[in-house]
Order: structure tokens, then sequence, then C-alpha cells
């Protein structure tokens, strides 16, 4: 696998639930746990954005968490990124038609990976990360 | 004395749904919490105006990623009242095998996000580690991990062969043998009875009083629980509700605990009892559009959930409601929250098992 070579840091990863159903957080959590484990990468999900270098967000936004997500991202150190997880958080989904939806993430902070899939399953989270990871090396590349 | 405000959430390592708790301190006791909600809302009601009927269960399906089953098979059942729909007997029983093997996956997903909220990091990747085995099942059975679609308005859409079911019921046995283990430490190890036990009590008359649903009902010693009513064709199945009489954080742990063993005999119950015979028909075609009303309860796996659906003819319906048991419970947790530390504030909030995304909607 090529992206492997990437890993040349522990991405840490800051989640936050926008409005999804659940579904693409229990996914999230579950690429913590035994049967995928993204922790023996050194994929570590923290609760605090000052220590996060990927932004995960489930779900679409809304007109209550439109200002908690970029504050969320205006909190997390440079180089960032975010990963835009499941159909909501990628272009809102089938609840696109909601009144209280106004659309995918991009509308509020800039997305560097969309992952697909409603519930998005874990190994495409896992690759989704991995492909922000490359996105965080060229960030990094480009900062020095 | 001074009072200091501790904003908790929305964004919270503890709380896996955005919830923003306000709590009023005094030194170290909880006073007062104020709840805002409204991270969560989409406005999945209204969508019943601008999606067809027969395309609505998808989206109850998605108000909540955890009970996505029972909550697209309250859907479907309700609609079946009101187009008087006669679902074919296998399929029912299918609906109650995915069903209560819904709850052994939800019980176990919050044990996980319980014991990590209280620190036992170790158990919480037990607790999934089991999990991963009932999605699993699910998967081969429905093609899905999470979100289903099975359910449709007048059965299901996959049959399981009979030797499946046999299987299944095999696989599940040997998950519970393989999560007593797990289940005797929830139980009996000293670190969580000293952080849980009497912590966060809720008395049966104060149960009753906030009208608490489901575990949290029953960890008060309430027989509460809609299986009991017979409906669903639990009347065919021999089972007591999961009793504890402490009413505390453990209490509430406890009775997951053994409601999981509950369904596992639940399920190998059903595949005993239900008709053999593959290829029997698993769903009935529905022509025409629906006229009428209807309220239907059913028994998730955080309590009663009650839906409301009013159709006028047309292929938009006109209202649909639910009350998720999540909402039912808010009331219990504020209660519970006034007069705590302010370090069992988390373990109160996760033993109610809240699901913000039900609630919200």
């Amino acid at each position: 696998m090529s992206h492997v070579s990437l890993f040349k840091r522990s991405p840490w990863i800051l989640h936050y639930d926008g409005s999804s159903c659940n579904g693409c957080d229990i996914e999230v959590l579950a690429c913590l746990t035994p049967l995928y484990d993204v922790e023996r990468l050194g994929v570590v999900n923290t609760g605090n954005p000052k220590h996060a270098d990927i932004l995960l967000v489930t779900g679409s936004v809304n007109e209550r968490n439109i200002e908690i997500i970029q504050n969320l991202h205006r909190q997390m150190p440079d180089p960032k990124v975010v990963v835009a997880v499941g159909a909501c958080a990628c272009s809102g989904g089938i609840f696109a038609r909601a009144y209280n939806i106004q659309g995918g993430i991009d509308h509020v902070i800039p997305v560097d990976v969309y992952v697909p899939g409603c519930a998005a399953r874990p190994e495409s989270i896992i690759d989704g990360v991995v492909q922000g990871i490359a996105a965080l090396e060229l960030k990094h590349k480009r900062s020095a | 004395m001074k009072r200091t405000v501790v904003p908790m959430g929305p964004q919270h390592p503890v709380l896996p749904e955005p919830i923003v708790l306000d709590l009023v301190l005094e030194d170290e006791k909880v006073v007062d919490a104020i709840p805002t909600i409204g991270y969560i809302h989409r406005g999945l009601e209204m969508m019943v105006e601008r999606v067809e009927f027969t395309e609505f269960g998808y989206v109850v399906e998605r108000i909540c990623g955890i009970c996505s089953f029972m909550h697209g098979m309250g859907y479907a059942v309700a609609m079946e009242k009101i187009m008087a729909v006669e679902v074919p007997e296998r399929a029912s029983w299918l609906r109650l095998i995915w069903a209560e093997m819904s709850r052994i996956h939800s019980h176990l997903l919050w044990l996980g996000l319980g014991a990590d909220a209280f620190g036992f990091e170790n158990l919480f990747m037990h607790c999934w580690r089991t999990r991963e085995e009932v999605l699993d099942i699910f998967e081969k059975t429905t093609g899905g991990r999470i979100i289903f679609s099975v359910n449709r308005i007048g059965g299901v859409r996959r049959d399981i062969s009979d030797s499946e079911l046999v299987a299944i019921v095999e696989k599940l046995q040997q998950l519970g043998a393989g999560f007593a283990e797990t289940a005797r430490i929830f139980e009996t190890d000293p670190s969580i009875r000293h952080r849980l036990g009497g912590v966060g009590i809720l008395t049966r008359e104060d149960a009753h009083a906030v009208d608490a649903v489901g575990p949290m009902a029953r960890a008060s010693g309430i027989p509460l629980d809609t299986r009991l009513t017979g409906t669903y064709l639990y009347d065919h199945l021999d089972f007591e509700p999961v009793l504890e009489t402490a009413g505390d954080c453990l209490a509430r742990v406890v009775v997951r605990v053994r409601e999981i063993s509950q369904s596992i005999d639940l399920i190998r119950q059903a595949v005993q009892r239900m008709p053999k015979g593959e290829g029997a028909p698993i769903e009935t075609k529905v022509r025409g559009l629906p006229t009428g009303e209807t309220f239907e309860r059913l028994e998730q796996p955080r309590g009663e959930v009650i839906y409301y659906i009013k159709a006028n003819g047309t292929k938009y319906l006109e209202r649909f409601r639910a009350r998720t048991p999540t909402f039912a419970n808010i009331p219990a947790m504020i209660k519970l929250v006034k007069g705590c530390d302010l370090a069992d504030v988390p373990n109160i909030i996760m033993t109610i098992d809240p699901c913000i995304s039900c609630t919200e909607r």
C-alpha cells in the first residue's frame, strides 16, 4: 500500500457530530475498536480541538451547529484537514430536503476529503483518514 | 453561596452527540442543569410532506442509526395498520428476530460507551468487539451494518433460510457465553461498584412521577415494557421483564447487561416457534393510497417509542410524529443531575442511554 510511506506522524482526530443520525458516528467509533483498531497506526481520537490534526465531521450543517463547526475548525492548529464522513456531510444526503438542513459541511468550512456512504463503512472512513493524512503531509510541505 | 455555571457540550469528550447542559454549581454540587437542544434537529417529521409514503420508510430509519431497524419496523407496522394489510407470519417473525438483535447490538454499544464514560476503556473495547459479531449477522442477513432498509410496508425484503436461522441462534449463544465474563465484570467489579453504586438514584415513585421509560424505569423497579402487551408475536414467547430495584447507575447498567441474554433467549424461542418453510411469502403486495390515522408503540432498546401517522388519501402523508424514549427520559436525567457531584454528571447522562438524534430528529 503506497499510503503507508505517508505515515510520518501520528494524526490525531477530532470527531464532531453535525446533525448525523448516529449511523456514521458509531462507525467512526467502530474504527477505534478491536476489529479495525486505527490506534495501532497512531490515529487517536481526541476530544480537544487544540490537539487535533484532522477534523472528522458526520452529518450536515444546520442553523445551530454552523457556529460550533466554525469554532472547532478555528481552534485547530494549522495545518489541518477536514474529512466529511457520510452522505449527509458531503451534500446533505437524504435530509437535503429537510427544512433545517443547509447542506454539506463544505458550506461552512473547506473540506479536503469526502467519504461517501449511508452509513459510511469503517473501511471507507479509514480510507478517508488515510487520504486525509496525505493531504496533511502536503500542507506540511507547503508550510515548511 | 456563590454559584458557578459550567457549560457542558455541545462538543465534549464524553458525549458522542451534541447536547448542551449548563450546570449551575455550588462548590462541587450541581444545583441546576439547563438543557439546550437543537444541534441535531433536521426537520425529519416535516419531510413527510415532501417524500412519498412508500419511500418515507428510508427516512424514518434514519431517525437514529442505532435503532434504525426498530424505527423502520414501527413505520411499516403503522402503515400496514392504516392500509389494513395482512403481513405474512414469517415476515413478522423475521422482524422480531432482527428487532431483538438490534437490542443486543444497542445494549453492547451503550455498555461500551458507558464504560468509557466511567474510565474503563478496556471494557469499552470488549463490548464493541462483541458487538461486531452481531453486526456481522446483520450484514449477512440484510446487507447493511447500521442501516438495513429491510422493512417495507407489507413485509420484509429478505428471507433468512431455516439453516441460517439455526446457525444465528448458535452464534448468538456463543456470543452470550463469551460475553458472560464481561457481564460478570460489570456486575461485580469493585471499581465499577464504587463509581456507579448509589450514584444518581431514581426511586420508584420518582420514576413514576417523571414518566421514565425502558431500562430506566425497569432499573427503578417498574415492570414497564411494551413487549409485555403481547403485540408483535411477543405473546408467543416466554419472558419476564428484567427488573432491578436500586434505581442507581449500577442498576441501569445491570438491567442492560441482563437484557442481552434475555434477547438471545427470545431469538432462540422465536426460531423454535416460527413456522418452518423457506420460500413462504415474506411480503404482501400493497395497493392503493392510505387514509386514516393510527398510533403505534414498540419497545426500543432505550424504551417505549410511539408513532402517530395521519394519512389523507394522497401519496404524501399528512402528519408523522414520533415520541422517542430519550425524550421521555430527559426529565428523569435533569432530576438526577440536580444535587449530584460534578464528577458524576457524565455517568448519569450516559446511564439514561441518551440518543439525541432520536430526540431532535
